[in-house]
């Protein structure tokens, strides 16, 4: 059954990572925001957790992930209900959800910035998205961060420029809550797989993918990571997770996410 | 009531200063007509709130707009809306940046004439330290501290829709009729442009009714203006313009928002049209696939 592959590519080998995020989640709404977090929910929604529940993108509850792009006129999606934006946030603020998305900038509190760096926030050198619905979904509901480019540009040294949702800060932490109510279960990079799991929340390091080392993923990192005893490599694909990650991508496009598209296991 | 008015009079209802909501998400059902006519008009500094797109960045661009009420600005397959950064990064605008889902309560609360609605959105993030306005107050039923999203009233609303009546009995029938009801029902004003004016019996068919989401006392006037989503989408009628939001873009690397509007506003939406190749291929854009 689970034969590993021998020939895959880096994303592949984030897009399987990064579904294990999605594992023990049971019956919630799971969002991959960008081509390899979907991919990854979709991969987890057609695999070991059936219960997932996932959006066309659009407006619609699917029982069934969408295949990725173009598909074909007699394509029927596999509806079952209707979610449009207004009903998201009823998901939202229940909590019933695990969102994978790709900040800017993550810092040592988890924190992200998804909307203006340098500058001054009246003025910033580069103004970006905008906070979005990054400090709902930060305070409502597990968020996991992919990062396709792991560099200390986004893991910074310092605070967020801008801090759109809430990390493991104590000093930003609301009367009345706990710093344990924040959940990042996951952060998958190009280099690695990590969480906040550490002591005091700190990011540690789960497994490295095949041929980086600790003290690469160190020197990309602007804060320290957290290391337990003898790190894994990252699992490769098994084939049948290969199919099924074609099946959902018909058009490829997850080689275009992460710089070069570089094979899985490094030459 | 006929409460049909043309889009000139319709932007001549908006006075300097007023806050004015804009429906639609990104590039999605947009009220561009009525956007470009505020564009020819003389009125401004504007607060705008908006799930933002071309329709932020042509106004902010113009110099329409003196606050901007937002959660982002986006083109979705241009992420980054360039003429709302460059606005930004000028520092030409004041901002109130708030999540997406605090807007909505903004929205409801005015809805609703609140003056706010206790939500946990926000805490622990730069939404509360850089909005002053923004109070964070004790509970009176629990030990933990709520944000207070204030009502986020507004004069006027602008939205677009499929179809509607004399009466402002409006349709959406495409997938997501996004936050447009509580940008309707937030506002003293709410002007709706529409691509198809339809008789009342339209709306007999229970599925049609079923489309219509909200009561025509919100609307408070109707504008018949085919195609006026462009350049944005108006599913299941229309798609948007993936060439001309490209070239949109462009010109906010080279000759500014004033060489676009030189090439396309014209001084009046049929004149705009026929910039864009008219009315027919505006209706023969496909729409997107997600």
């Amino acid at each position: 059954m689970s034969t590993p592959a021998k020939d895959f590519t880096l994303a592949e080998l984030c897009i399987v990572a990064a579904a294990e995020a999605f594992r023990d989640d049971g019956e919630v709404l799971a969002t991959g925001i960008g081509v390899i977090p979907r991919l990854a929910a979709s991969l987890a929604m057609k695999t070991f957790n059936p219960d997932l529940m996932m959006t066309d993108s659009e407006a619609f509850l699917l029982s069934e992930p969408n295949p990725l792009g173009k598909r074909g006129d007699d394509f029927v999606q596999a509806n079952e209900t209707w979610m449009g934006f207004s009903r998201i946030f009823d998901n939202v603020w229940s909590g019933k959800r695990h969102a994978m998305l790709g900040p800017t900038q993550i810092d040592k509190y988890g924190q992200t910035n998804t909307s203006a760096l340098g500058g001054t926030y009246e003025k910033p050198k580069v103004m970006m998205l905008g906070a979005r619905g990054f400090p709902g979904n930060s305070i409502s509901h597990p968020n996991s961060f992919f990062v396709p480019g792991h560099n200390n540009r986004v893991f910074i040294e310092g605070e967020c420029d801008f801090v759109s949702s809430i990390g493991f800060n104590p000093e930003r932490l609301p009367k009345g809550h706990s710093l344990d109510d924040v959940k990042i279960p996951r952060v998958i990079t190009n280099l690695c797989v990590m969480d906040f799991g550490g002591p005091d929340h700190q990011i540690r390091l789960l497994s490295l993918h095949p041929g980086v080392t600790l003290e690469e993923v160190q020197e990309n990192t602007g804060y320290p990571i957290h290391v337990e005893g003898d790190i894994p490599e990252t699992p490769a694909p098994t084939e049948e997770q290969l199919a099924i990650i074609r099946a959902m991508d018909p058009h490829n496009q997850r080689a275009y996410q992460i710089k070069d598209n570089p094979p899985g296991i490094r030459a | 009531m006929d409460k049909r008015i043309t889009a000139r009079e319709a932007v001549a209802q908006i006075k300097d200063g007023m806050t004015v909501g804009i429906g639609g998400w990104g590039p999605r059902r947009k009220p561009m007509a009525l956007v470009r006519e505020i564009l020819r008009s003389d009125v401004k500094d504007l607060t705008v709130v908006a799930y933002g797109g071309a329709d932020v960045g042509m106004l902010c661009a113009s110099g329409k707009v003196k606050k901007l009420i937002f959660a982002f600005v986006s083109l979705d397959f241009i992420p980054l809306e360039p003429f709302f950064r460059q606005a930004r990064q000028n520092g030409d605008i004041e901002v109130m940046e708030i999540d997406e889902g605090m807007m909505l309560l903004g929205l409801r609360a005015a809805a609703w004439r609140l003056p706010f609605i206790p939500t946990e959105v926000g805490l622990g993030t730069d939404i509360i330290s850089k909005n002053p306005d923004i109070k964070v107050i004790d509970s009176p039923y629990d030990d933990k501290e709520w944000v207070a999203m204030p009502a986020l009233k507004l004069d006027v609303a602008l939205v677009h829709v499929d179809r509607a009546d004399a009466r402002g009995v409006c349709q959406i029938s495409g997938p997501d009729h996004y936050l447009d009801d509580w940008m309707v029902r937030a506002a003293d004003n709410a002007i709706v442009s529409c691509d198809e004016l339809v008789e009342t019996s339209f709306f007999h068919e229970p599925a049609r009714a079923r489309e219509v989401f909200w009561e025509r006392c919100a609307t408070n006037a109707v504008v018949h203006i085919p195609g006026g989503a462009h350049p944005t989408s108006c599913s299941p009628l229309y798609g948007f313009d993936v060439p001309h939001f490209k070239a949109y873009a462009g010109f906010a690397k080279e000759g500014g928002l004033q060489a676009y509007l030189d090439q396309y506003l014209g001084d009046s939406e049929e004149a705009y049209q026929q910039n864009v190749g008219g009315l027919d291929a505006i209706k023969a854009i496909e729409l997107p696939t997600y």
